[in-house]
């Protein structure tokens, strides 16, 4: 079986698998239930200062779902920790030492101001736990208050408030990035700034689950109104894997070390966080629909995954796919694929069809000698992976490529296997020449 | 024959009253029970969507399959219902007996991959059941009136689709029929099982809702009235005369009691009030290889009948009820023989006790008996070999071709003003949506030509 242990910041898990910091880490008694399910370690619910900050008690929890009730997006309203500063601190101590193997960082949200962290960091630290991650990220209520989201949108307070963390605390500092910005570069960039060991991304994104039509109210609403949320679940992964590549790509930021979160529910969608740059991932989502056995089941895969693949620790992983992406100024225009239809495992379903017709290329037939027949016409194929992505049955339709010499169908020419990107290409009037010719001057 | 079973023969054991009232109620409930709106949503996300749909294509009423199905997953329920009656007005009747496994779900895309289709059939079922149980506002109303008037005779699905699309048009709808209640076979000839709770004549209440249509019950045509009359007195007619006659299995029946016709049986027990009052042989034969077969076996088993055989002369893929409606039968308890065609029926006295069959076999392509024979110990033997068509009434005014009445496409048969559809029209596959279908286009034809 891999080795799934992790060492992130110095702080060890015996998986990379975290709870975010959100409901299911708001006290001893659920994390202690989460422990004993196999997390590798949590990130305590955000602490504040006390007076503790009320909760509202009606609906926290909305949820986008499919007609099999299956989650597919999960929004909720509920602020930091309700409870008092020393509570929370008791507990953290008593459980960090009775698991000392798991990693036990604490979340803090304190206003933007000096005193209020240095006052906090020396009680945090003194519980034993292994590091604290700033939430700059949570985009509902305490964003109203100057705190979460507002601070993680100006990156100038995100290196401030950074700086402070390392001044006046030993443990490691995991800044936790809000996604409801513009460029997740400039508040990653501020992190690193200011001092902080690693970011953790992405947070909530702002979000409205729907409207009630029958009543005209927003849904799920807290009496007569409501109050938007933040959007987390599997919906939210393809934005959240998008910004822990940006961060883990760029020349500013690359090598930070990032602790991904956004729409893990299963092992596969770890792996690819970690392959993305992600030492650990942290899960929240997962954790609220089906209870915490699940971690097993992403240990589980993810060994499986490890073991097929040749893979002996998850380090080997971290960043593996990273170099895959570029801008797309990058992209090779000399690089052709047409779609095929496996006749075989074809169902006749038709939507291939009748979707490149409607809203691509007109590039699939309907019928052969009378018969209903789909099948890519080449002339027409730009090769743009609709058909591909909207199969019911998989691998059914595949994206074969064009060799070097091979004429493409649609435009008549030779496939050359030149690598030629868009700086260069003729039809860009900011063109560069292209690299052989500024040679030849 | 052992001793007991010839005690047994002795004794013809016709009676009703076999069965509890709890059993009688547990027997005859729904075959297939509605869905849940969540089953339904559940089954509705299967549905691939397809372009020019196979389902929709193998749907003798062209219903928009995916789109109603749709419909369901979006929670629209009154459009989905719109989608499947637009097409087939009684597509409530529909979801309940088409053999949807030769039809639509026979077609469904996801047989290929999976083997196991979206269930049309049910869903279809939800969506009609859910939009008649809270109609709210007149889904399809009459046109301006067209001062036309025209006669339906026959008040089953040909007619009533006929009449219900002809209403739609803004003519005056007159439709007679020999029975007492409109629906035709919807009524009196299916299986108890597939349409509780008085669907058949729910469904008439909700199709002459639209207005513009008389029905005039107890009137049989050739009888009470000719069609010389109707043709003078209308504008159009439309013969949806269903199929009369019984066929006769061929050989010299005893003056004896017990010997059946299986849609009798079928009728009688649809129309009574209380199932203990139906009698039921302990040891029932039925003769022959379709729905009607099918569906007098497994309803005498439910009444109570020990021994209930469906006896064939040819092979089960032969069989008209489909191999759904077969394993339905076996489900139920009933056995089915192949391979036997009737010889005699056996009587002591003026009691039934059994039938006497020669075995069959195909040889070069025909079929022919054995030799060999066998008794089934019997007090009742229902027939049920196929109904045919009585043109009698007709009198000489339409062309007939193999018994029945032979039309265009649309339905318009020899006499200009004279239109047919349903079983009695030449090709018919004895399907109701078929007969529905007939009745539709009809009625678009009909339309035109008054509009000519």
């Amino acid at each position: 079986m891999a080795d799934l242990t992790t060492d992130f910041l110095g702080i060890k898990s015996p998986n990379p698998f975290w709870l975010a910091s959100a409901p299911p880490t708001d006290k001893e008694y659920n994390v202690v239930r989460a422990f004993e399910a196999g997390w590798g370690g949590v990130v305590w619910k955000t602490l504040g200062e006390d007076p503790e900050i009320v909760n509202v008690y009606g609906p926290r929890y909305g949820a986008l779902i499919g007609n099999d009730r299956r989650v597919i997006g999960f929004n909720n309203i509920e602020l930091i920790s309700d409870r008092p500063l020393q509570t929370n601190l008791d507990e953290i101590r008593r459980v960090k030492r009775a698991w000392p193997d798991r990693a036990m960082v604490v979340s803090l949200m304190v206003p933007c101001e000096e005193a209020s962290w240095k006052r906090i960091l020396p009680m945090v630290e003194d519980t034993g736990c292994d590091g604290i991650e700033l939430n700059f990220g949570c985009p509902h209520g305490m964003s109203e208050r100057g705190m979460g989201a507002s601070v993680g949108q100006v990156p100038e307070y995100i290196e401030m408030v950074a700086r402070w963390c390392k001044t006046y605390c030993r443990l490691p500092v995991i800044v936790k990035l809000t996604p409801n910005i513009t460029d997740i570069r400039y508040p990653a960039r501020a992190a690193k700034a200011g001092g902080a060991d690693a970011v953790s991304l992405i947070n909530t994104i702002n979000s409205i689950m729907g409207v009630d039509l029958k009543t005209m109210r927003m849904s799920p609403s807290v009496g007569p109104t409501g109050s938007h949320g933040g959007y987390c679940g599997t919906a939210v992964r393809p934005i959240a894997l998008n910004m822990v590549a940006e961060i883990a790509r760029d020349p500013q930021t690359a090598g930070l070390p990032i602790s991904g979160i956004g729409g893990v529910h299963t092992w596969h969608d770890a792996a690819e966080f970690i392959a993305l740059g992600a030492g650990t991932v942290q899960v929240c989502t997962a954790a609220m629909v089906y209870g915490f056995r699940i971690v097993q089941d992403m240990c589980d895969g993810l060994s499986n995954f490890m073991d097929e693949q040749g893979y002996t620790s998850v380090a080997q992983m971290v960043g593996k796919a990273v170099p895959s992406i570029t801008s797309w100024n990058q992209l090779n225009m000399n690089h052709i694929e047409k779609a095929v239809i496996n006749q075989d495992s074809c169902i006749q379903c038709g939507r291939c069809h009748v979707v490149c017709e409607d809203t691509s290329h007109q590039a699939i037939t309907a019928a052969k000698d009378g018969k209903r027949h789909f099948e890519i016409k080449e002339e027409e194929c730009v090769g743009c992976n609709l058909c591909v992505s909207i199969c019911p049955v998989p691998d059914t339709i595949t994206m074969r490529m064009l060799a070097p010499g091979e004429i493409d169908q649609r435009t008549g020419k030779a496939v050359s296997s030149d690598y030629a990107n868009w700086t260069t290409h003729p039809n860009n009037p900011m063109r560069k020449a292209a690299a052989p010719a500024a040679a030849s001057l | 024959m052992t001793s007991t079973d010839s005690a047994a023969a002795a004794t013809s054991d016709i009676r009703a009253g076999r069965l509890d009232a709890a059993q009688y109620s547990h027997n005859f409930c729904d075959a297939h029970p509605l869905m849940t709106l969540a089953e339904a949503r559940i089954e509705a996300d299967r549905c691939y969507y397809c372009f020019e749909a196979p389902c929709q294509t193998a749907c003798p009423t062209g219903i928009d399959v995916p789109s109603f199905i749709q419909r369901i997953a979006d929670n629209n329920i009154r459009g989905s219902a719109h989608a499947i009656l637009s097409a087939n007005p009684l597509g409530g009747m529909c979801a309940r007996v088409c053999p949807t496994e030769v039809l639509c779900e026979q077609a469904c895309v996801r047989n290929t991959n999976e083997d196991k289709p979206v269930e049309i059939g049910q869903l279809q079922r939800y969506a009609t059941d859910a939009y008649m149980a809270n109609p709210g506002a007149p889904m399809f109303t009459r046109a301006k009136a067209s001062g036309r008037k025209v006669a339906v005779v026959g008040a089953g699905p040909a007619g009533l689709a006929c009449a219900h699309g002809l209403a739609r048009q803004g003519h005056d709808v007159v439709v007679f029929d020999a029975n007492a209640k409109a629906g035709g076979l919807n009524e009196y000839g299916l299986a108890t099982y597939k349409t509780v709770d008085d669907f058949a004549q729910k469904e008439v209440e909700w199709l002459l809702s639209i207005g513009g249509i008389d029905i005039r019950s107890r009137y049989a045509l050739g009888r009470d009235i000719s069609l010389e009359q109707l043709v003078q007195e209308h504008d159009a007619v439309f013969l949806g005369l269903g199929l009369a006659g019984v066929n006769d299995i061929g050989i010299a029946e005893p003056d004896a009691s017990g010997v059946r016709n299986a849609v009798e049986f079928i009728a009688e027990l649809r129309q009574a009030r209380d199932y203990a009052t139906v009698p039921v042989g302990r040891r029932v034969v039925v003769i022959g290889g379709g729905m009607t077969a099918v569906d007098a076996a497994v309803q005498s088993k439910k009444l109570g009948a020990e021994q209930v055989t469906i006896v064939y002369r040819r092979g089960a893929e032969s069989m008209s009820a489909s191999g759904h409606e077969q394993d339905w039968a076996r489900t139920n308890g009933v056995t089915i023989r192949h391979w036997a065609a009737p010889r005699e029926v056996l009587a002591t006295g003026a009691k039934v006790t059994g039938m006497r069959f020669a075995a069959t076999a195909l040889k070069d392509g025909k079929l022919v008996e054995t030799g060999e024979t066998f008794d089934l110990q019997a007090d009742t033997v229902l027939k049920a070999i196929g109904q045919s068509f009585v043109a009698q009434p007709l009198g000489a005014l339409v062309e007939l071709q193999g018994g029945r009445i032979t039309t265009d496409a649309e339905g318009q048969t020899s006499h200009p003003r004279i239109w047919a559809g349903g079983d009695c029209r030449v090709g018919g596959r004895d399907l109701t949506v078929e007969a529905v279908e007939h009745g539709k286009r009809a009625a678009l034809a009909i339309h035109a030509a008054l509009s000519a």
